[in-house]
């Protein structure tokens, strides 16, 4: 079985986001860019069932501009045989990742695709839901456990409550959670043997696909900031204040 | 223009955030319907139509939607979203799970987890953990949109007499099973929609420690949270999150003890109207949001507040 993991090339989680002064959305020139978190996790568990035995082949695909290919390189490094890039400048919104994603599985026929539950950019979470959907496969959203068994796939999900497991007819889409795994780091061998692996870079049009975006972005501002820094010196000094100033307790 | 609302519900009562969405629902115009689908959700379709603002209440009973199977309930949400010109859902781990399915297959956007109505194809949600918000446009015939409850009031849940309509849905897709749910227990009130909430950070040291906090939100009738940190270090578990990629809350009084303030965590908390933070670094970025900030040791400083309370009551 095939595994197709997808990776977002998104601004690094440590780098505080700045607002472009015209307000047309955030600063990416001169930023410290990673893979999203949630689709390492992706990557990760990709390779651990290919390691069980469980899957022949991890394909990382990436979408959007050309310098998505130092993402793949990172699932590469990790341990990914061989990446996709569908190459575009213009803006991708979920709906169009979905249908490219949706085009290049059918021309690989992977049995399971991983992708993040969210990308830590644009905190969507739609992407995953959006292609099984279109594929019209089963989903795993949210997963913290995943098990192949033998009629399919057993899902433990992190849900508002606690976790629930769903069984699942393969293929199927899952989007992982924090808990799913740890992702490994990428050795300095490995990094130097994924340079020498593959990336088949094709355009969207191949794909046959309109990526045009959907919503229209009128503008992004900061949010108003929060008065804070007061300190108070004692316990019975904060009580004092939350009961007769704030009156909140 | 009508707008209809998926309930987030337990068959038995609705989730608090339905309400939330239905504030939402109002605020876009037009008629407000809510679809309870589920099985013998009869309880939670009677709660659906005494909430003020609510026209009509869509009842689907079928075993196929007990469980919120996110496969069979997009298909049930499809059949019915020709009719009308939003189709919303709360977000939560449901709404999240199977609204996106419901966008594609009508091949429209989603919008996700709006924080605001600026007009009936226009609405303001928040990305980058809450560090900017997009004002976003929609030209897509039905607009599907899920809705972050911290943004809207809760509709009122009396008052209202919504006509309730049995409809039929197409069922099992036959794709998933729920085959079972671990539920945390859990007396007290659910996080999203407590009135307090208290959280621990990586500060508190251990899961057992978070019963100091327990002490302390038993006396306030809070909810319990915590930092991305503490899941991760396996002190509690995963649906305690407070943050970017867990629970966004917006109590009105919000406690964080041990936790520094990590860009992610502010995500899931600094709308709350009131902040204290007790932390023994002076110098941790959760000073800087905290309305109300004490520096010092946790582990004198919770049995303390604890004792306070207790002797003010």
């Amino acid at each position: 079985m095939k595994v197709l993991v997808a990776v977002k090339r998104v601004i690094d989680y440590n780098v505080k986001i700045r607002v472009k002064a015209d307000r047309t959305g955030v600063e990416t020139a001169n930023v410290k860019m990673s893979m999203n978190p949630f689709d390492e996790i992706g990557v990760e568990e990709a390779l651990r069932l290919r390691e069980a035995g469980k899957a022949t082949e991890v394909i990382a695909v990436s979408l959007g501009a050309q310098q998505c290919q130092e993402t793949i390189r990172t699932a590469l490094a990790m341990g990914a045989d061989r990446g996709i890039l569908v190459q575009t400048d213009v803006e991708l919104q979920p709906l169009a990742v979905a249908k490219l994603l949706k085009a290049v599985i059918d021309k690989e026929q992977p049995g399971l695709v991983i992708l993040g539950k969210q990308a830590i950019d644009d905190d969507s979470n739609q992407t995953g839901q959006m292609l099984a959907a279109l594929l019209g496969w089963s989903q795993g959203t949210f997963a913290s456990k995943l098990a192949i068994t033998d009629d399919g796939l057993e899902v433990t999900r992190e849900v508002d409550g606690g976790l629930e497991t769903v069984k699942l007819k393969t293929p199927a889409v899952i989007t992982t959670d924090l808990r799913l795994n740890e992702p490994r780091y990428a050795s300095l061998p490995n990094i130097m043997k994924a340079k020498k692996k593959p990336i088949d870079v094709i355009a969207p049009d191949a794909l046959g696909v309109d990526p045009a975006p959907r919503l229209k972005v009128l503008k992004v501002e900061e949010p108003a900031k929060r008065q804070g820094g007061k300190k108070v010196a004692s316990v019975q000094e904060l009580v004092d204040k939350l009961q007769n100033e704030a009156r909140v307790i | 223009m009508s707008v209809l609302v998926v309930a987030d519900h337990d068959n038995a009562a609705l989730k608090s955030a339905t309400l939330n969405t239905v504030t939402a629902a109002v605020a876009i115009g037009g008629d407000v319907h809510v679809l309870v689908a589920g099985h013998n959700a009869a309880a939670a379709t009677q709660a659906a139509a005494k909430v003020a603002g609510v026209a009509k209440v869509l009842h689907v009973d079928d075993e196929a939607y007990g469980h919120g199977l996110a496969e069979n309930v997009a298909a049930l949400v499809v059949k019915l979203a020709e009719g009308y010109s939003h189709v919303l859902a709360p977000a939560t781990s449901f709404g999240k799970n199977f609204l996106p399915r419901v966008a594609a297959l009508l091949d429209v956007a989603q919008i996700s987890e709006i924080s605001a109505v600026v007009s009936a194809d226009t609405f303001v949600r928040p990305i980058y953990a809450g560090n900017a918000l997009a004002t976003v446009q929609s030209a897509d015939r039905i607009k599907v949109i899920s809705v972050r409850a911290t943004g809207f009031a809760a509709a009122v849940a009396e008052g209202g007499s919504a006509a309730v309509e049995t409809v039929g849905g197409p069922g099992s897709a036959g794709l998933s099973s729920f085959l079972r749910a671990e539920l945390s227990k859990n007396e007290r009130p659910e996080l999203t929609s407590a009135r307090i909430v208290i959280s621990g950070g990586r500060g508190m040291q251990s899961g057992d420690n978070f019963h100091l906090l327990e002490a302390v939100a038993d006396k306030l009738g809070a909810a319990v949270g915590a930092s991305r940190a503490a899941v991760d270090a396996g002190f509690v578990p995963n649906d305690y999150q407070v943050g970017q990629t867990g629970k966004i809350v917006a109590p009105e009084l919000y406690i964080a003890v041990g936790i520094s303030g990590a860009i992610q965590h502010l995500a899931g908390m600094k709308d709350s109207k009131v902040i204290v933070a007790i932390n023994k670094d002076e110098e941790a970025p959760i000073f800087q949001i905290a309305d109300y900030g004490l520096v010092g040791d946790l582990f004198k400083l919770i049995p303390e507040l604890d004792a306070e309370l207790a002797k003010r009551k």
